[in-house]
This record gives structure tokens, sequence and C-alpha cells, in this order.
């Protein structure tokens, strides 16, 4: 062949699917174009090489690897090359006079209606972009290949190699660990930090790991990493929360438009199971420490009961009361800001008041019953979440009281004589020290006491989460963070 | 179809990938071992000498027979002996 001749032809691609109809239509278009000498045309099909019928040369990109390096979007799309033999310009779906004008075809297609829109290329089928980006893309997963031998049962080879809390993880596969990092824009390679106990460098791709294992869902994944990020924050201190002998570690309250996007509990049993949100969140960074940091039950973690949340402890807040603060604005975050706080804490303590019809009359209940966190005579050692239930909330507002009257008046309600509660005072040898005896205690640190709302709508019963001994700034501090 | 399944690593990746082994005793002396023969013929007579080794050094030795060779150990015989000993050796025989 003249070789001055060739360069002078039109190169085209193709990409069709069978099972298309406006590919159908267009069925004598792609015809008339395979035989049109004065052009070179490739076609590529994805789903069925025998279409278009009565063609030699056809290409079979079942496999969908053309389709996916051309980013082919919608089906046909018709690419015009240069003469390098990369893309000019491409148009999709039928359009007779784009066709015409694109082809530099002034009949081409003269007999078919003038419009019809194409249809989704295989490679946006739901789940297909993760699993062509592992065959086909840049290869961005870098953690291990753990290869299970044949005769391994998937879910128990994850506990033989102890990755598991005790309960069943979900196998942390590749394609998995792709689809969870689609739920953010994170780079996989980035370092967010180092994981205590072993401090070491946890990447985006690592957290995904374990947010597959915990359970999650790609759209959580944004609220799972800002979890890790508030954990590694100096001021919470996760690495002597994981060590101490004591029964804490993070308690996580969402606040925001993700809670709701996402589909998390913050209503009927926000505390308790069946939320996968909730759920899986809050193990998540559980996994993460014990994984990536090496922190175990028994070896760094030395508490000597531990408490149930520490699989899981997430919850939203009940934000449907605009004149009620909560959590993240009390943080200085805007209503509109997803947030998500960690506080070191441990079980949850009942508050119940059916009697109370009084602002007054129930800050004081509650305030009695706050005295019990860690011990009723040891004070400002932990911090706690009082957990509002809405009905208690409805109390305060139809009384007349705000979030901050009720937070001052506690603080007054708790101020306390050292008297009372110093070492041997009421015969009991635990309490302060005897150099508080004269003067005023009060339960809770300055910013020791969060106030937080959520719960189902029936039931008078608020609830304390007691906090760390070790509490403030010698220990932990509530850490927020954007998601 | 793959024939194997591959996981992507979870931890800090500071340990092989391999299943790791349980932690093995400091020292014999003062541990209980248990010796399990799995009864194929003259397993007594190896186990008897291990016996007298393991006692030498130190520890105490309890023994413990498979019902079968050519089963597994039943699930309350080695409940038994992760309850009542420190280590196991399996003894066996031919």
């Amino acid at each position: 062949m003249n070789q001055a001749r060739e360069i002078q032809l039109e190169n085209y691609v193709l990409v069709v699917k069978k099972d298309c109809p406006t590919c159908t239509l267009i069925e004598p278009v792609i015809l008339s174009l395979a035989k049109n000498k004065s052009l070179s045309l490739k076609i590529y099909v994805q789903d069925d090489p025998s279409f278009p019928a009565n063609l030699d040369g056809v290409i079979d990109d079942s496999s969908l690897e053309y389709s996916y390096q051309a980013d082919i979007e919608v089906v046909p799309t018709l690419i015009r090359l240069n003469d390098a033999q990369s893309e000019e310009s491409r148009i999709y779906g039928w359009d007779k006079k784009q066709w015409q004008s694109f082809t530099r075809i002034e009949e081409l297609g003269a007999e078919l209606i003038d419009f019809k829109p194409g249809c989704g290329s295989k490679t946006q089928d739901p789940g297909m972009s993760e699993v062509l980006a592992l065959r086909f893309g840049k290869q961005i997963l870098q953690a291990r290949a753990v290869e299970l031998a044949e005769a391994e049962d998937i879910m128990e080879a994850c506990y033989d190699r102890g990755w598991s809390d005790g309960l069943p993880v979900v196998p942390p596969t590749p394609l998995r660990v792709m689809r969870m990092l689609s739920g953010s824009e994170r780079d996989a390679a980035e370092i967010v930090g180092k994981v205590p106990p072993d401090n070491v460098p946890c990447t985006i791709e690592k957290i995904a790991i374990n947010a597959v294992m915990a359970g999650c869902k790609p759209e959580y994944f944004p609220v799972v990493i800002a979890s890790v990020e508030a954990a590694l924050q100096d001021r919470f201190c996760m690495h002597g929360l994981l060590c101490t002998t004591y029964f804490s570690s993070p308690v996580m309250v969402v606040n925001g438009p993700i809670t709701k996007q996402i589909g998390m509990n913050s209503g009927v049993n926000a505390l308790g199971q069946g939320n996968r949100a909730n759920a899986t969140i809050g193990r998540a960074l559980q996994l993460i420490i014990r994984n990536v940091g090496g922190g175990v039950p028994g070896g760094i973690d030395r508490a000597n009961m531990g408490n149930p949340g520490k699989y899981t402890y997430c919850f939203a807040e009940d934000e449907s009361d605009e004149n009620w603060l909560s959590l993240a604005s009390d943080r200085g975050f805007e209503r509109n800001d997803s947030v998500i706080s960690l506080f070191a804490g441990d079980g949850l303590q009942p508050i119940l008041d059916q009697q109370s019809r009084t602002p007054q009359s129930l800050m004081k209940s509650m305030a009695l019953s706050l005295r019990s966190v860690a011990h009723t005579k040891l004070f400002g050692m932990a911090d706690a979440i009082l957990i509002v239930c809405p009905e208690h909330r409805r109390v305060f507002r139809e009384g007349g009281w705000n979030k901050e009257d009720l937070r001052k008046a506690l603080h007054e309600e708790l101020m306390t004589p050292g008297t009372e509660v110093i070492r041997g005072a009421n015969d009991i040898a635990e309490g302060m020290p005897v150099k508080f005896k004269n003067k005023m205690l009060n339960k809770f640190r300055d910013d020791g006491l969060h106030i937080v709302t959520t719960g189902g709508t029936a039931g008078m019963f608020s609830a304390i989460i007691g906090g760390w001994v070790a509490s403030g700034e010698r220990g932990s501090q509530l850490t927020s963070q954007k998601i | 179809m793959q024939s194997t399944t591959i996981l992507l690593d979870p931890t800090a990746e500071l340990q092989t990938a391999a299943r790791q082994l349980l932690p093995r005793l400091k020292s014999i002396a003062g541990a209980t071992v248990g010796l399990l023969d799995i009864s194929k013929p003259r397993g007594k007579e190896f186990l008897d000498e291990v016996q007298k080794h393991l006692e030498e050094a130190g520890a105490k030795v309890k023994r413990y027979s498979k019902p079968t060779f050519t089963r597994v150990a039943p699930t309350e015989l080695t409940q038994k002996i992760s309850v009542e000993c420190d280590a196991v050796i399996e003894g066996l025989a031919d």
C-alpha cells in the first residue's frame, strides 16, 4: 500500500455494545463506515463480537480493557484519532448531523431518525469501575498480599492471623479495599499519622483495609478517616488510653449532615445494636488500633476489665432542636459542618427521672447521678458526657432553659466542700487528698462535662458516659475533627 | 475462577505474613507438659522415654491418648489438654 495515501486516511475508533438500542439502530451506519475506503475504522464491541452482523475484524472488548483505557462512558462512542494515533475528539450517542459533520460524509445514515441518545458503557455498570481499575489501572494498592492456602476457610483465616476483635471480619479482598477507597478523594498512599502503641505510619489504604473488615460501606469512609485523625491528635492521648488499666476507650459522637446522609442512628436505641454505620465506624477505629498499631488486649492494652464499647462505641447526636446547641456547636463548628468527636469513656450509667417537670428538679437529679462518675468522692479526675434524652431536653426547653443554662446550673450544683469528700470522710478511705479539706471542689474540671442529646422520643432516661480518670491535659481531652 | 484467595494485610507488616506460632515456653522447668499418644503401636515406649527426659528437666508430665490414630483428637480431649497443660507433645510411633 502507498504510504503517503495511508497517512491521509482519517482514523476512527468506534465503541459499541449489542445490548444498546442506539448501537443496533446505527448498525447500517457502522457497516457503511467499515466499507468506506476513505477512512480507517476500528470497532470495539463490549458484549458480543458477532455484532455488527456480517462484519469481519470487530475487536472483542468484553474484557473492557480498551473501553476502560479510553474512558468510554456512553455507547456508541466514535473517536477521531490524529496523525499520532491519539484522540483528537469524540462524539457519542446518535445525532445524525453531528455524525455527518464528524465523519465528513454528507449522506451518512440518511435513512435513520435524527437523534437517539446512547446507553451507558459497560464500564459504568455498578461496581465495575473498581474491578477495571484493579485489572487495568495504575497499581495503587501497596499493602502486602496475603495468599490463602486453598483449603483455608476465608473467615477462619482472618481469625488465625489475629486480625479480628473476636467477631467475624469482612475479608479484605483487593476489590473491597478499592471500593472502600472510592469513598474518599484521599490518596491511598497518604500517611495520616502514626498509630500507637507501635507508632506505625498509617496510610489511607490501611485505614480502608480495616474499614472493610469492620463492615463499613465506602460512604462511611470519610468518617472513619476523620476518627483516625482525631484519635492521633496529641490531645486525645490514644497511646495512654490504650495502655490504661482503666475501662476507657474511644467513644465517638458524630454531628452534622453526614449523619443523615449515611443513615446513622440518633434515635431509638442509638447506643445499641442494629445500625450498620454506628456499629462499623466505631469498630473500624478499634481494628486500626489493633492491627496497625499493634494494640492487643493483654499486650499493650492492659485494661483490667475493659468495657463492651471496646468493640464499637459510636452514635450520632439528635440535632432536631435548633435552639439546643449540639456538641459540635459547643466545639466551635457550624451546624452544617460534619464533625466527629472522640471522648475517652467507658460504659453507660442511666439517669432515670420520670417525675421532674421543672428544669431545676431535673438538673439536681442529673447532678446527683453525675457524682457517681469514677467514685462519688473523686473530683476533677474523670470527665463525662451527659446524654440528655429528648424527653428530658423537652423539660428543660419548656421550662425556658437552654443548654448553657443547664451547664451553668450543673456546675454550681456540683460545687462541694472538700471536707465531705477527702480521704476518710464518711468512713471511706478513698477520696480526695486531705490538702483539699478547706477548698470548694467541683466534680468536673473546666471543660470536663460534655452534654449531648440522642435517643428515642419515649422514655425519661438520660445517661452518663464516664470518662477516663486521666482526663484533661495530663491525659485525654475530647477531640473533634471535621469530616 | 481463581483457586487462591488474596487478602490485603491489615497490619503494620512488622511480622511475616505466615500464620504465627503460639508463644513458646520460656522454660520447661515447672511447666506441665502433656504427652498425647496417637495410639499407634509402640507409642508408649517412645513417650515413656520422652517423659523421663522431661521430668529430668523439671517438668510435670501428664499422659493422654487418642482413641484411634486414624482421626483427629476428639474436641473433649483437646480441651482437656489445653486446660491441664502448658504445652503438649504429640507422640508418633512406628
